[in-house]
């Protein structure tokens, strides 16, 4: 297994200041507008964005949410996927919301659309958009696409891309691996 | 792939500790889940289940039925009552016309001990028992056992004593097995005649005085006397039960320490439990309730996950 560094530190603090300030142009102060990143590797970006949000543009009582997605899957009885089903974690009301769904790799889309039937259980937002560090084009199953993307990626199928967070991997990184 | 070892749940006997922490941490979520606006997920919506009851059941039965809906499963109730089980018809032959029926799931609640082992070895759908005579009652352990956890936080090292007719409860054997595999220490106590023979032999420690027992103790689970299961008297009377091993505030209130009281319910009031105990702060009988949908959903939702139909 080979792998090739896609982006560093540097570049993934750059992409997420510009990420910030995007979501800054449209959600403004975010009173109306909530953050909710998809478990399990979705919330490590949500929180950074969070982070930068709060310290950069001084925007105090955010609304950050986690969302898992396990049982909504499309795949449940088919194959080997995980089972085990991590913390929900959205205590405020999603109603009448503005709420940017958050994931660190977008491929096949389908992680997306079970998102997009969990977030219902909580409520009718009034709008959702969808914001990814990783776009791997050309490999979706699903007419979905970002409204914010840090970085497209054109990876053939047995290629996959990893992104390494310092607070659970112990580095800021995206790698491409080849099996 | 983290799953369960088995792919039936007749049992706690049958469980492994890993399966038990499996079922919990899933219990976790699915509870988050009910307590959301909308309490329903669609994860088993390609699966049927079949709630056999061959007995009487009120809780347990919604609870299962309620479960199974909040997983967007297909269910179909039967009863032994108004079936042809009173024409002469084998459980096997009657399982069998309802698998007929493409049900992938069976939910069965039994008179006779071993019915679900014993249906198991004959059919092909996944079996969970949801009691079989005084046998085992795998899902009311596991949630009383959860309940604990939750308050709690670990079931390692806690005293937990069983208080009542041990010896004609499923929920006692089932709580048994499932305390002694998380490493909790217990206590059975009640009169000799309704403490089985041998018991010792599962880990447990008899106590025939209850303030003793409930002085050692952390959590005290109550047993409803099943009178229905007795052929014969197994003590006087009532009056002398309550007297011996009933539990009531006053009795409580001499204890050096606050201990909890569970009981899985139906309540005889004034018998094992006064009023006064079952609606107090140290009662968590309703959070057993509760969690009683969210481990059904647990356990449901693993074993479906091994009924695989789409694989070449």
């Amino acid at each position: 297994m080979s792998q090739k560094l896609l982006l560093s530190a540097k570049e993934i603090n750059i992409i997420l200041q510009r990420l910030a300030c995007q979501l800054v142009e449209n959600h403004k102060d975010f009173k109306n507008s909530a953050l909710i990143g998809i478990q399990p590797r979705g919330s490590f970006l949500a929180q950074r964005l969070y982070h930068i949000l709060e310290k950069d543009y001084g925007l105090n009582a955010l609304k950050v949410g986690k969302l898992d997605i396990t049982f909504y899957r499309d795949d449940f009885r088919r194959g080997d996927k995980m089972l085990k089903a991590n913390e929900t974690e959205i205590d405020f009301i999603v109603e009448n919301k503005n709420v940017v769904l958050i994931d660190d790799v977008l491929f096949t889309g389908r992680s997306i659309r079970s998102a997009l039937t969990a977030l219902q259980s909580f409520g009718r937002p009034s709008k959702i958009e969808l914001l990814t560090l990783i776009d791997r084009r050309f490999s979706r199953h699903l007419p979905i696409q970002p409204d914010y993307n840090g970085r497209k990626v054109d990876a053939i199928n047995d290629e996959h891309v990893k992104v390494c967070w310092k607070e659970n991997d112990g580095e800021d990184a995206i790698y491409l691996m080849n099996n | 792939m983290k799953e369960l070892s088995v792919s039936n749940l007749l049992g706690i006997k049958y469980l492994t500790t890993e399966d038990l922490h499996l079922i919990f941490e899933t219990a976790d979520q699915f509870k988050e889940v009910i307590n959301r606006p909308i309490k329903k997920v669609p994860s088993l919506r390609d699966i049927t289940i079949a709630n056999l009851f061959f007995e009487n059941s009120t809780r347990t039965r919604l609870s299962f039925e309620l479960a199974e809906k909040r997983l967007s499963a297909d269910v179909i109730n039967f009863s032994a009552s108004s079936s042809s089980v009173t024409k002469g018809e084998t459980l096997v032959d009657t399982v069998n016309n309802i698998l007929a029926m493409k049900v992938d799931m069976v939910v069965m609640r039994h008179p006779n001990p071993g019915a679900g082992v014993f249906l198991s070895k004959h059919i092909g759908a996944s079996i969970i028992n949801a009691g079989d005579g005084a046998h085992e009652h795998p899902t009311q352990a596991l949630l009383d056992v959860y309940s604990i956890r939750e308050k709690y936080g670990d079931v390692n090292g806690k005293k937990i004593v069983i208080v009542g007719d041990i010896m004609h409860s499923r929920v006692a054997l089932s709580n048994i097995f499932a305390l002694k595999k998380l490493g909790a220490k217990v206590k059975v106590c009640g009169p000799n005649s309704l403490i089985p023979k041998h018991v010792e032999s599962l880990g447990v420690e008899i106590e025939h005085n209850l303030k003793a027992a409930l002085e050692w103790c952390e959590i005290a689970n109550m047993l409803r006397v099943q009178h229905e299961r007795m052929e014969h008297s197994y003590f006087p009377s009532t009056r002398e039960y309550v007297q011996q091993y009933g539990v009531n505030k006053a009795l409580l209130d001499t204890l050096s320490n606050p201990i909890t009281i569970m009981h899985p319910g139906p309540i005889n009031r004034g018998v094992e439990i006064t009023s006064d105990v079952a609606d107090s702060e140290h009662s968590i009988i309703l959070n057993q309730v509760e969690n009683g949908v969210a481990i059904r959903m647990a356990v449901m939702y693993l074993l479906a996950s091994k009924i695989k139909q789409y694989e070449n």
